[in-house]
């Protein structure tokens, strides 16, 4: 009947009458992302910890004379709702309309993965279980009987592995079939007591001809479980004055036979077992190997209680060091590039300021921010390596305890890290903390982690201002000393704004993976695309809107002022200095100086000059445009100096070394870009946050970048 | 009463009851910290402010502060 239904809707699919509406659910990190995207050639994001999926994703794709739509929910251990994820995946399964569940199990781990799919079964929907990471279990010598475990369980297993694609057709098959078949009643069954429990209600409710979708047995298991919303549809029935009794009765029988007093606890154990008895008969394993496994011994050395810090330390200098030393060795070619490209399309333009348009605007703006695409590569490779290895839970467990006497979670690390690549994905990750002030006080705490698009700043400054050597530490430095700014203002932020109780710390360490390279490939490529993207389109626009504000209005008294001073003098010279001062002067009078410098004396006690305190501003768009609008200012401002000619030099030249110090200060700490304050403000949950976040962020900047300056000052 | 925080690396021990409250003790279950299982304590983080155990084949995080809720007992 369903599949009649389904098959009218025109809605629903218009070309391809069989639709089937797939919900793929498991345990966290069992590699359902990864799954669907081999399914479906989909590019999923795929990390080895828990909370990657925080939201639901849809795939669409075709299979045969099928039409699928897969929708990924957040991994969950059990079917609870205590936290987002588990929320998320609760109530789509409880509420929402689909047709079957795929539950992906992880095969080398399938007793803990049963918790779950035991209480799937006891769902009343059409489930088929991918035994997921077959491979693998073959490796270390476990070997499921698949066709037995689906006869034990009543429900199709199929053996695939996502990362070799075995098995995917015949799990697409497994699912038509079942879809196509009719609904039947998963094989679960609890302990003896239990059961006679369960028996008497279904006679109870069989005997009253109760009526509903649910089968009885069903609603009894419901009900013995306190599932609160089988209680609310029965609680308005005429039979629950005497169903009431019964229950109390029933569980009072369970919690005896249990010894406790949570019904859920004795549920809890009473799958456990069940899972218990189907991994005795259905899983083979070798001889259970009582060395330590692979990951164990490599987990001996990097969470070391002594070694295990340095060790992190080390990677994230080295991830820092290679972003400059490799990502500075392209950069004069990108650089060359668009210098010749402006020439070469600046020649075949006549008109004057068009030229200019395209040339000192267009072309300048966007060469300055794709010159960061290598540092930009870098750093996402060393982050995605950080993601799919398994590493990131190790540091979230070195680091809980330090982390927790500065008021944040051992998991707060992983939004943290992640707040590093870029800030949006950041905030939406940071919903893996579970209670509402510790996600908050994270949230605050994110843009402290320099994202990719503040390494463009830093890389022009400390280039400009260090040696080559020194660049990669100074970069280094500076995200750690903004990462232990952030963690102090965590512990401020604590005490004052977050007080309250803490968040238990209980996290899954995932087995190490080798990263697997079409992954970090894609991951990559995607995060490249977007910044270069974001180059072509939002950094042009803002490019061009910063090239008009500096270019206009014309001051024709001026330019002739200059033009017959120019023409009167005879000495090179003396021309080009002339030259010189009227384009500095032109700039000084144009909008954006006429900005610059009203908003100039709220920035001067930072030693910055009106052009930094112009970037500054246009870099609450976006902190690429920062380096944009440094580079359109200085190649308009007459950056004359024949050897050098790139912006590097140009800010070396004109800026003071402790101005440029307090400048990077305030880039490191004042408020992210707009696009990530919107996703900020969403995951907060109220606006005022935002104007929270600005007002810390401002007043932090600001003190900080004052005392840098003046220290700095005096040191030098 | 002796607790999984008072356990040595490399030692495993059986749980007898989590002294959690409702909301820490579902976490648990749903990571398989329950009644009657085997526990190996695996590493201890500086200053022993966390720990790492594994049950069956999942290894797991927990704080000492809910390491010290969970009662065990000697094999």
């Amino acid at each position: 009947m369903n599949q009649e239904n389904q098959n009218q809707d025109p809605k629903a699919c218009p070309i391809i009458a069989n639709h089937i509406k797939v919900a793929l659910v498991g345990q966290p990190n069992v590699g359902k992302s990864m799954l669907i995207n081999s399914v479906s050639n989909a590019h999923l994001h795929v990390g080895n910890f828990s909370g990657v999926t925080v939201d639901k994703a849809e795939v669409l794709f075709d299979y045969a004379s099928h039409h699928f739509t897969v929708v990924d929910l957040p991994g969950t251990y059990a079917f609870t709702d205590y936290t987002i994820e588990e929320r998320v995946t609760h109530d789509y399964l409880c509420a929402e309309e689909y047709d079957i569940i795929i539950n992906v199990v992880d095969s080398t781990n399938l007793e803990k993965n049963l918790q779950l799919t035991s209480e799937l079964l006891t769902m009343s929907k059409k489930v088929v279980i991918a035994l997921n990471m077959s491979d693998e279990a073959d490796k270390e010598g476990i070997k499921i009987n698949a066709e037995y475990m689906s006869e034990l369980l009543g429900v199709p297993c199929v053996k695939v592995s996502a990362v070799t694609r075995m098995g995917i057709e015949d799990l697409i098959q497994a699912v038509v079939t079942k879809y196509e078949t009719p609904q039947t009643n998963p094989k679960l069954v609890f302990s003896e007591p239990v059961e006679e429990e369960i028996a008497q209600i279904v006679w109870y409710l069989d005997k009253h001809k109760y009526e509903a979708i649910n089968t009885h047995r069903n609603i009894a298991i419901n009900l013995l479980k306190n599932n609160k919303k089988t209680y609310a549809k029965l609680h308005d029935n005429p039979i629950w004055t005497e169903l009431q009794p019964i229950l109390i009765e029933a569980s009072k029988h369970i919690e005896l036979h249990h010894d406790s007093d949570d019904i859920k606890e004795a549920f809890a154990e009473e799958y456990n077992s069940f899972n218990r008895g189907i991994v005795a008969e259905v899983v083979k394993q070798k001889k259970q190997d009582k060395s330590r496994t692979v990951t164990e011994k490599i987990d001996s050395v990097l969470i070391h209680p002594i070694f295990g810090i340095p060790i992190f330390l080390f990677f994230m200098w080295g991830l820092f060091q290679l972003t400059f030393e490799i990502g500075a060795i392209p950069m004069d070619y990108i650089d060359m590039f668009f210098g010749w490209f402006g020439d070469t399309i600046g020649a075949t333009i006549a008109q004057e300021d068009i030229r200019s348009l395209v040339v000192d605007g267009i072309i300048a703006g966007v060469g300055a921010v794709v010159l960061f695409v290598p540092n930009i590569i870098i750093l996402f490779i060393g982050i995605a390596l950080l993601e799919s290895t398994g590493y990131m839970s190790r540091v979230a467990f070195l680091l809980d305890g330090f982390f927790h006497k500065f008021g944040m979670h051992g998991q707060s690390f992983i939004p943290l890290v992640t707040g590093f690549g870029c800030s949006i994905p950041a905030y939406m990750s940071a919903r893996i903390l579970k209670n509402d002030r510790d996600r908050l006080l994270t949230l605050f705490i994110i843009g402290f982690m320099s994202c990719g698009a503040r390494l463009p700043v830093y890389v022009l400054f400390a280039g400009a201002f260090f040696s080559p050597e020194m660049a990669g530490n100074i970069l280094f430095f500076i995200y750690i000393s903004g990462a232990l700014l952030g963690i102090l203002s965590a512990k401020v932020l604590k005490l004052t704004a977050f007080k309250g109780v803490d968040e238990p710390f209980v996290m899954e360490m995932p087995k190490y993976r080798l990263p697997s390279l079409k992954l970090i490939y894609h991951t990559v490529l995607t995060k490249t695309m977007m910044y270069l993207k974001k180059a072509g389109t939002f950094i042009a626009a803002a490019s061009m809107l910063v090239w008009f504000l500096s270019n206009y209005p014309h001051n024709l008294i001026l330019e002739e002022e200059y033009t017959t001073k120019i023409e009167q003098t005879v000495n090179e010279d003396e021309k080009t200095k002339l030259q010189f001062a009227l384009d500095e002067a032109l700039l000084e009078q144009s909008y954006l100086g006429t900005i610059g410098k009203f908003s100039e004396p709220i920035f001067a006690p930072l030693g910055f000059d009106w052009k930094m305190s112009v970037a500054l501003q246009t870099g609450l768009a976006a902190k690429e445009v920062v380096v944009s609008t440094l580079g359109v200012l200085y190649s308009l401002g007459g950056d004359v100096d024949e050897e050098n000619d790139s912006l590097m030099g140009a800010i070396s030249k004109n800026i003071s070394f402790a101005s440029a110090m307090a400048f990077i200060v305030v880039i490191m700490i004042y408020l992210p870009c707009l696009a990530a304050s919107v996703v900020f403000t969403r995951e907060a949950g109220h606006i005022k946050y935002f104007f929270y976040l600005f007002a810390f962020t401002s007043i932090v900047a600001y003190v900080m970048a004052f005392i840098t300056y003046n220290v700095v000052l005096v040191l030098s | 009463m002796k607790t999984l925080l008072d356990c040595h690396k490399t030692c495993t021990v059986k749980i007898v009851k989590l002294h959690a409250k409702d909301d820490l003790k579902q976490r648990l279950i749903s990571f398989g910290i329950m009644k009657n299982i085997e526990v190996e304590v695996l590493e201890h983080a500086p200053a022993k402010s966390t720990i790492e155990i594994k049950i069956g084949k999942m290894r797991i995080a927990l704080r000492a502060q809910e390491a010290a809720l969970i009662e065990v007992e000697k094999i």
